[in-house]
């Protein structure tokens, strides 16, 4: 039994019997950690609300013979406390976790850089400064770009010309009119000047962007995110883009 | 490992819910030792509640017929409907004596990291039953969780167009926890200090 301590970001929660739950939390210096915490769904749990989903932690644990157990956790941000209180902002930070989830492939391997990543971003989430998506969509980026998969945006994927026409996600990004295979995308060039601004995190120039170009980018960057973890990330598909009238869905929903 | 039939009733029992293969091999010995009459009334209580117990057709709470207890009985208040989780929820605010209104029971929360999400869940029977105007309280009772508190901020936003007046059990339920594990006396004062809910 080794007792280490770390801070970390919660990914996820699991239940487990009765009252327990199985935490999996992305560390600053031991990567991905899955950690049992005891008791967290009774109401007299000293520790159940710190080890919820987006909670920044600073954690102890002993190893087990399997799963790690949470022993002690103190909060330094609950970001899940000021999401929840804005739906697409807490759908556009679930996406974030699973992301970083599937990302970390390995448990204990060192991820400083993806964690550095989702703290930055779950923390610009919060502030509120930007679109929720234009936000998720620099985090898909540069965490695609930390895994070694960053998209081509300046020149050709294939042959480094610079006239590039298309953006094909089997060759890695955008590509000139000679290498561009078929069924290359083929979007407007303000979506890939976007796309630019997100990876390099140029804010002035994306959210000056307009919102077709928002949204063929969102298009272009879930697919080849997608494309690049083998399933797909199940919470993309709840992320809502923006506050809308949900009620116009439900036709018996509004007292008229 | 033991010989067949056994181990295939220790297999079945582990895999209930906070059931280890301990326990499991504990109640096997047990129903083994037990005396035939009262193992066989434990089988057909088994059998029995899947042929009989349905989901209530108004609100969602198991129910013996068509409409559930709490549907049918006439004096209560038709003017509020408290909007829970799970049926077991539905029994842990019971217990309180608190509430007199009507229930809504979800079948769970929004979870989108879990492939839950709105459409999932019994949100729009819960706008159909609205949709009359006779409710004019909605107090949303989901669990003090995050999955819990997100369900409950889409519910609010969703609704906002009416005319109702939308609130939260009171803080003081301890956060991260599930509904059902507070006690009475919390739960019952959460529901006499409900806030009220604006997005
Ligand atoms: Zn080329
Ligand atoms: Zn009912």
């Amino acid at each position: 039994m080794v007792l280490y301590r770390d801070e970390g970001v919660v990914l996820r929660t699991q239940k487990l019997g009765e009252a327990d739950r199985i935490v999996t939390i992305l560390t600053k210096r031991t990567g991905k950690v899955r950690g049992v915490a005891r008791g967290v769904r009774k109401t007299t749990s000293r520790f159940g609300a710190r080890l919820e989903p987006f909670s920044h932690i600073d954690l102890q644990l002993h190893t087990g013979r399997t799963l790690d157990v949470v022993t002690q956790v103190e909060t330094i941000r609950p970001y899940g406390e000021a999401l929840v209180a804005d739906y697409p902002r807490y759908t556009a930070g679930t996406a974030m976790l699973e992301t970083a989830d599937r990302l970390t492939v390995g448990e204990k391997e060192p991820a400083l850089r993806q964690f550095l990543l989702l703290v930055g971003g779950l923390r610009t989430l919060v502030e509120g400064g930007h679109e929720a998506r234009l936000v998720l969509d620099a985090f898909f980026l540069r965490s695609l770009a930390v895994a070694g998969y960053a998209p081509a945006l300046a020149e050709c994927a294939r042959c480094g010309a610079e006239a590039v026409r298309a953006f094909a996600i089997v060759a890695g990004g955008v590509v000139c009119g000679t290498c561009r295979p078929q069924g290359a995308a083929v979007p407007a060039a303000e979506t890939i000047a976007l796309m630019i601004a997100l990876l390099r995190g140029d804010w002035p120039a994306a959210d000056a962007s307009e919102s077709r170009h928002r949204v063929e980018c969102s298009g272009l960057v879930a697919a080849y995110l997608q494309w690049h973890l083998e399933h797909g990330i199940r919470s993309l598909r709840h992320v809502e883009r923006e506050p809308a009238h949900p009620s116009a869905q439900f036709p018996h929903g509004s007292r008229t | 490992m033991y010989e067949g039939v056994v181990q295939s009733l220790i297999d079945e029992l582990g895999m209930l819910p906070g059931i280890g293969p301990k326990s499991a091999q504990r109640i096997a010995f047990h129903l083994l030792a037990a005396d035939p009459a009262d193992v066989k009334r434990l089988a057909h209580a088994l059998l029995e509640v899947k042929e009989k117990v349905r989901f209530c057709r108004i609100c969602g709470n198991v129910a013996a017929e068509d409409e559930c207890r709490i549907c049918r009985d006439q004096r209560r208040d038709p003017h509020v409907i408290c909007v829970v989780e799970e049926p077991k929820d539905v029994v842990a605010i019971e217990r309180t004596r608190e509430f007199r209104g009507r229930y809504h029971v979800l079948g769970g929360a929004i979870s989108p990291i879990d492939g839950v999400g709105p459409d999932d869940l019994r949100i729009r029977e819960l706008m159909t039953r609205l949709a009359d105007g006779q409710v004019t309280e909605l107090i949303l009772a989901t669990d003090p969780n995050l999955e819990g508190e997100a369900t409950a901020t889409y519910l609010a936003r969703l609704v906002k167009p009416m005319d109702l007046t939308v609130t939260r059990l009171a803080s003081g339920l301890p956060v991260g926890g599930d509904l059902e594990y507070a006690d009475e006396v919390t739960l019952g004062r959460a529901f006499e200090g409900r806030r009220l809910l604006d997005v």
